[in-house]
């Protein structure tokens, strides 16, 4: 028998005092904190005890039972009901307090972990009066739960006024010899610094503190139902779809229909300027393509509209870096997401953009509106100009570090980092964007828009849209936190080029801000699809506007442009329900178009992996209510067990034991209890589902649907059609039934995937030769789930749907995608980039770090040159040579980093 | 969840009249209010308490070793499985795992208390496995698909699913 123990670790304190009370003999044997003694666990435990039998035992009170029975002591109930409270209640609260107090110094925190088990422990103690635990002598339990309380008790860390049977048990139990000589072993030098050791080889109590979701108690696992419920819903299932009608074709243009409900939806337009992540699709379009699809599908009067967004800075940027004029760039920019949003089959019912006529009407109209009105003021503004460049620095010409968290790369509008806005001048160490110098502060005349004058419209209508509509817990929250915080007037002109110009004479030579009409672009969008626009955009008694977009667009949506449509005072439609995500994670880190960090739209075709395997995965891990993240691995890993083999094998099975069994028609249906039981079940995840879209619980939803096949499977496994078929006819007659009950959930399911997978909906509906009306007949009211396929209907060839996505496949795919790997990349890099140019990529092929290394220094210097110059006031020809130098060397930089060398880092 | 799992015990001991528990804090700690003496507290030891009422201690282990095994892992129930935070739950299956590699029992070659409780606290876990993941947790999938077979065991609870067939070999090497 060996014991293994560590110093400075209080669970060894236990069982050397007990080793000390009961007098066993056993080989003791100090090793390290980290020293893995029991092979089957994954941490380090000790101290840990091997039997005689070759067991190991890495529970201390286990050992310390162990060794109090084998020298005859023994333990009884009391005792083993203090050792599970040891346990259970107040070890954890220990670890807590050890943690705060020793790794932490909040000696408050600490005590007030402690609170309840130390009273309970008073409390018992001076209930029943006797000299120890458990009897008026000293057992095992009561060294046990001195040891456990030894290293927060002896501190000055608790109040010795309170807890007075606890201090006087406690002290009792510290003068016992076995006690002190099992401190000496463990505590040499008395100090609680010696802990330290062993509290940082355990996991952050605090962290499982905080996690308290369990999981081990699936949510519902089984929906619990009366019998006449279950009846009810067999019944409904066997009446069949005979009583629906066709679904009728989508005519255009789509407009309000008296008597149904009207939807207009949008989706945040995505910026014209660059390709869209996979972060802005599930942000955005494909959320509000689910949306859109389960609306269509139950009968809804529903508008899709969504487009680019086209004027501001970040086109004019674009548009230099890559030589070409404004409108080149969105013309180009706008084929691009228009194919990535096919290839996703993102089903919109028109997808515009914001750089039309139609645009500049209905702004300029809105912005008239708003004069007229008096809710514009005009006011001088200090604003950034580059000397260099002989202009105004506006919003994203300017770069600097955040006047709120310190972020350095933060815009001349936003911060990045903390989302929170920024007013250019407010940057620290302005730089210009083209030319990286430092501008310099002039006053500009400038429009704004008088939000606080329209404050009080906005609460109004705020608080009736908020408690009757869908709004997100963080559109909500963002919302409130604006209002709290107090409306300022806002700036909506720019002294640009690239936008829509403002129409008042003292303001010629500017366009609007762009958020000021971007959110028209809402609108001037519809109007480009019908004439009729504002029977949907004048109309709120009958229209109920539905907006999709990631948080970071929430304020704009709720606040700003509300404002406007309220002051413009000409019946707008404004937001009724407004959808916002957090953020998808790449990997571990951020997607960034301007660090090339993440998957692009356009990359996931060509990945191989077919568009509704990606619509599935991003929709799997929707960033709602928390963000998540985007793992390669994990793609894998849910494609091949949630698709592959739950979704897949089951849709499967039950077509193949249609036509294996039963020449490809649908057997005789004889329902039975179990049968029953199952639709019951299928139907009810049916209602969760409709429940949970109607609310927009996109990700939560398509649980359901997995849910239902995993009812599926487990029903064909347990009922066994394939042998029953083989048997006499009643077995026969089981096999048919289930056979036929199992194609029924399958045309089901292809039903409910309608809004996340399209393509492999309509497969399924094909192999299975299911009515096109299944779908939406299934989906009124709360949703029902009806026999589609009735006994003897024939059904096609049924194939595989998924293919397996292999752990090699998917290797490559992270290989080969490496240019956009943040793990590639260095940690520096991802979190603070040095300005200029980055100093630590290693990515891609072609690439020299040698030369990179010297580049980057010789970049350094010249840097340096350059701003020396012009703070000597230098002639500008001279300046303008070494800036060419300057921009040379950083092409090269570039080069040798493996990077195309025109800048790319625009937004 | 605990009061069930202490109903469906006393049936599998065979104890003919049933007990009333209550539950106290917000760990839903289960009570067991004893006419002989004071309630009894926790779920561990209400459980041995009817182990021995049913007269079948060899439960809690046959020998001084075994009976200590026994304590380990209910202990390990109570304080590793039960309440098992997302992150953790690899981990507390992978230690199962690697630990039943050479077992058929949690405690060697006997079945007791520590199978029936281990078996209740990982039901919803393992219920909740992908196929893909119950062959990765295979001895664990092993055991608990013998468990809950095991006659008496399983009663209100659903059986789960385990294929005999492999579908993923590559898994293991």
């Amino acid at each position: 028998m060996k014991l293994f123990v560590s110093e400075g670790n209080p669970h060894c304190l236990k069982v050397l005092a007990v080793l000390e009370l009961t007098g066993v003999k056993c080989d003791v044997q100090h090793v390290n904190h980290e020293e893995k003694v029991v092979p089957f666990l994954s941490r380090t435990v000790l101290p840990a005890l091997l039997l005689p039998t070759e067991d190991y035992l890495f529970s201390t009170n286990a050992i310390c039972q162990y060794l109090s029975e084998t020298s005859g002591l023994g333990t009884g109930e009391d005792s083993s009901q203090w050792l599970e409270w040891e346990a259970t209640e107040l070890q954890p609260a220990v670890m807590q307090a050890l943690h705060m107090m020793v790794l932490h110094g909040k000696a408050a925190h600490a005590s007030q972990a402690l609170e309840g088990p130390l009273g309970y422990l008073e409390q018992s103690l001076s209930k029943r009066n006797m000299l120890f635990l458990t009897a008026e002598t000293v057992a095992v339990t009561d060294v046990i739960l001195w040891a456990a309380l030894y290293p927060v008790l002896t501190g000055s860390l608790l109040q010795a006024g309170e807890l007075k049977a606890v201090r006087a048990w406690f002290e009792r139990v510290n003068l016992l010899p076995a006690c002190e000589t099992a401190l000496q072993k463990v505590f040499k030098s008395k100090e609680l610094d010696v802990l330290k050791g062993f509290l940082h080889k355990q996991p952050n109590p605090l962290i499982q503190q905080k996690d308290n979701q369990s999981c081990n108690q699936p949510e519902q696992m089984e929906h619990m139902m009366t019998p006449e419920e279950i009846e009810i819903v067999a019944e409904t299932w066997s009446r069949g779809l005979h009583s629906c009608q066709e679904v009728p074709e989508r005519q255009h243009p789509i407009l309000p229909q008296e008597g149904k409900r009207n939807i207009l939806l949008t989706s945040a337009l995505p910026y014209v300027n660059n390709v869209p992540h996979l972060g802005n699709i599930i942000g955005c379009v494909l959320s509000a393509d689910v949306f859109a699809r389960y609306g269509r599908l139950r009968g809804w009067n529903l508008l899709y509209i969504c487009g680019t967004d086209e004027y501001g800075t970040a086109t004019e940027n674009k548009a230099r870096e890559e030589g070409l004029t404004p409108q080149q760039i969105c013309d180009k920019y706008h084929a691009v997401h228009s194919s990535i949003y096919r290839w996703f089959q993102i089903d919109f019912d028109f997808f515009g953009r914001t750089t039309t006529q139609r645009q500049t009407e209905i702004s300029q109209n809105i912005f008239w509106r708003l004069h007229e009105r008096g809710f514009l003021l005009e006011d001088t503004v200090e604003q950034l100009r580059c000397e260099n460049c002989e202009r105004f620095l506006a919003d994203r010409f300017v770069e600097g570090v955040c006047p709120h968290c310190h972020y350095p790369e933060a815009r001349g509008d936003q911060c990045d980092k903390c989302g929170r806005l920024i007013n250019a001048v407010e940057l620290k160490e302005p730089q210009c964007k083209v030319c990286r110098q430092t501008p310099v502060i002039r006053s500009s005349k400038h429009l704004f828009l008088d939000l606080p004058k329209l404050e009080s419209d906005l609460e109004q209508w705020l608080d009736h849209s908020m408690s009757s509509g869908d709004w997100t817990g963080n559109a909500r929250h963002i919302t409130r936190s604006w209002l709290r915080d107090g409306l300022k007037p806002r700036c909506i002109t720019r002294d640009l080029q690239w936008g829509t110009s403002v129409p008042h004479p003292d303001f010629s030579e500017k366009v609007f801000y762009v958020w000021f009409d971007a959110p028209i672009g809402y609108l001037s969008i519809t109007a480009n699809y019908t004439d009729q626009w504002e029977r949907w955009w004048k109309n709120p008694q009958q229209v109920e506007l539905y907006n999709f977009m990631a948080k970071d667009n929430v304020p704009f949506h709720s606040v700003v442009f509300p404002c406007s449509l309220l002051g413009a005072q000409d019946n707008y439609t404004l937001v009724s329900h407004l959808v916002a995500t957090e953020y998808l994670n790449y990997e571990d880190t951020k997607f960034s178009k301007s660090r090339g960090v993440g998957v692009f739209g356009d990359m996931a075709k060509d990945t191989g992996i077919p568009s509704d395997i990606w619509r599935f995965y991003l929709l799997y891990v929707r960033p709602e209510g928390q963000d998540s993240a985007f793992s390669w691995a994990d793609m894998a890993l849910k494609n091949n067990s949630e698709l592959l083999n739950n979704l897949g094998n089951f849709i499967n099975r039950a077509g193949m034991f249609v036509n294996k069994f039963f020449e490809g028609h649908v057997p005789q249906i004889v329902l039975q209890e179990e049968d029953k039981n199952l639709i019951a079940q299928v139907d009810w995840e049916l209602k969760q589902y409709v429940q949970l879209l109607d609310k927009v619980k996109i990700r939560d939803a398509l649980k359901c649907i997995l849910n239902i096949s995993r009812h599926g499977n487990q029903y064909i496994q347990v009922n066994e059609p394939w042998k029953k078929i083989r048997g006499g006819d009643n077995d026969r007659e089981r096999a048919g039934t289930v056979t036929g009950v199992a194609v029924n959930v399958a045309s089901l399911l292809s039903a409910m995937l309608q809004p996340y997978m399209p393509s492999v909906s309509k497969t399924i509906r094909h192999q299975l030769q299911a009515p096109l009306s299944c779908a939406s007949a299934m989906m009124q009211g709360a949703g029902s789930f009806i026999c589609s396929l009735p006994p003897g209907h024939s059904i096609g060839t049924v194939s595989p749907l998924f293919q397996k996505l292999e752990a090699d496949q998917i290797e490559a795919l992270k290989k080969r995608f490496g240019g956009q790997e943040p793990e590639r990349r260095s940690q520096s890099e991802a979190v603070v980039k040095p300005t200029g140019s980055t100093l630590t990529d290693k990515a891609s092929t072609g690439t020299d770090p040698e030369r990179a290394k010297q580049l980057t220094v010789a970049v350094a210097e010249q840097g340096d040159k350059v701003r020396t110059l012009k703070a000597q006031k230098a002639d500008k020809a001279v300046i303008g040579e070494e800036v060419t130098k300057l921009l040379e060397l950083k092409k090269q930089l570039a080069v040798a980093e493996g990077k195309d060398p025109s800048p790319k880092k625009s937004k | 969840m605990a009061l069930r799992e202490l109903s469906s015990l006393e049936k599998s001991l065979g104890l003919k009249k049933s007990n009333k528990y209550s539950t106290q804090g917000d760990g839903k700690v289960p009570v067991l209010q004893n006419s002989k003496g004071p309630a009894l507290v926790g779920l561990v030891t209400i459980a041995g308490h009817l182990v021995r009422e049913a007269k079948s201690p060899e439960l809690l282990g046959r020998t001084a070793e075994q009976r200590a095994v026994v304590q380990q892992w209910l202990e390990y129930r109570v304080t590793r499985v039960d309440k098992c935070p997302k992150e953790e739950v690899k981990v507390v299956l992978k230690e199962l795992n690697e630990y039943l590699q050479d077992k058929v029992y949690l405690a060697g070659n006997n079945f007791t208390l520590a199978d029936t409780l281990m078996y209740y606290g990982l039901h919803g876990i393992v219920v909740s496995l992908a196929i893909q993941e119950k062959e990765q947790y295979l001895n664990v999938t092993r055991w608990f698909d013998h468990i809950q077979h095991y006659p008496g065991v399983r009663h209100h609870l659903p059986p789960v699913v385990v294929l005999r067939n492999r579908v993923y070999p590559g898994i293991h090497h």
